[in-house]
């Protein structure tokens, strides 16, 4: 017999493929870029449903998105990326799957990089996997106030959970079905990613960290600019201080 | 100088705002966004009601002969910037309620038009 020639990509991990398992892709005026995360993402895994939600974007973003043959959810106004990733799980909560993996619009997270953010689910190990940027074998890049803002959040989220956390703003990660009913039920607004690493451990998830590299935004400027740091900052706070005073009972086994 | 009794008055007032701010978001009530202005009337109002030099100061700087008027004043102004603020948040809401409601519309439309078929 001769030898078959190589697939261009890794075939899926036998594991990976057993499971009902979605992508969810918030997009905010992400028309350049939302069509290739849509094509790296099937190129890693052609068996993930893609659903990109359109969060009120006012350029092309959902047309593009549609075009693509992917399950387009279009907010009628701006939610914030909370409430555009919530929308998301709500629909991964309907629809019945069993793993989620959430990957930025604007290109910054790297599909390929999935398969390590679902290692620890499948393995069993992990409820929710989280991309960091600081992990051991992570790279990063960026401005030096953002990488204190990070640090700061870090340590103290890693207090409150009792467990080290590295970057608690990546938006780049993975959940299985505990987690999908959790973020459907219950996430943050504005900035949701600090309070959500709270929110996850409150509920005695388990939650494993995976170093990621992650790509330098390639349009359009991050959501968080200088002037609204110290809003975010002064409100995440806010809401982590509040959050040790919370009775938290979002149920998680399925009904 | 302020009196004695008003600056304590004035600090328990400052403390049960802060203390029912802080409850109504902790049971959800309140959204944090919506809470910072009212939790930053409260933190000033308790420190000048605390540091009785600084109202002093500043009621002297403005021109207020009275000290507590300046307290009063001051939180008016805030009062006044939390009704603005709502304002704005109220319009944008009645903006979304508008689209929330013509989409409804569409998609009823749409049901319908489809069940004839």
């Amino acid at each position: 017999m001769t030898e078959l020639a190589q697939p261009a990509v890794e075939t899926v991990e036998p594991e990976l493929a057993r499971r009902r398992r979605i992508a969810i892709v918030p997009a905010f005026n992400e028309e350049h870029t939302v069509e290739r995360v849509i094509e790296e993402i099937r190129a890693f895994d052609p068996g993930f449903v893609i659903v990109v939600v359109d969060d009120g974007s006012i350029d092309r973003t959902g047309f593009v998105a549609e075009r693509c043959g992917v399950q387009v959810l279009r907010l009628p106004f701006n939610l914030g990326i909370g409430g555009a990733v919530q929308t998301g799980y709500q629909y991964a909560l309907d629809n019945g799957y069993e793993l989620a993996v959430q990957v930025d619009g604007d290109g910054q997270h790297n599909p390929q990089e999935i398969a390590r953010l679902v290692g620890p689910i499948l393995d069993g190990n992990a409820d929710m996997v989280v991309g960091t940027r600081f992990a051991e074998g992570g790279g990063y890049r960026g401005t030096r106030l953002r990488r204190v803002g990070i640090r700061l959040f870090a340590g103290l989220v890693s207090l409150m959970v009792g467990q080290r956390v590295t970057d608690t703003t990546s938006g780049f990660r993975a959940v299985n079905r505990k987690g999908i009913r959790l973020f459907a039920a219950d996430y943050p607004h504005d900035y949701p990613e600090v309070e959500a690493t709270v929110l996850v451990a409150r509920h005695r998830l388990r939650m494993v960290e995976v170093p990621v590299v992650m790509r330098i935004r390639e349009t359009g400027s991050s959501s968080i600019t200088a002037l609204r740091s110290v809003y975010y900052m002064v409100k995440v706070l806010l809401a982590l201080f509040i959050g040790l005073f919370r009775r938290y009972s979002t149920p998680l086994e399925e009904p | 100088m302020t009196p004695f009794r008003v600056s304590i008055a004035a600090a328990v007032a400052a403390v049960i705002l802060l203390l029912v701010i802080l409850e109504l978001i902790r049971s959800r009530r309140l959204q944090e966004r919506y809470a910072l202005l009212w939790l930053l009337t409260g933190i000033v109002i308790l420190v000048l009601s605390a540091w009785r030099g600084l109202l002093a100061k500043l009621a002297d700087l403005v021109g207020i002969a009275y000290p507590p008027s300046a307290l009063f004043v001051l939180a008016s102004i805030f009062v006044l910037t939390v009704l603005l603020h709502y304002s704005t948040v109220i319009s944008k809401l009645s903006d979304q309620n508008a689209i929330l409601a013509q989409r409804l519309a569409m998609l009823e439309h749409r049901l319908r038009t489809r069940d004839d078929d």
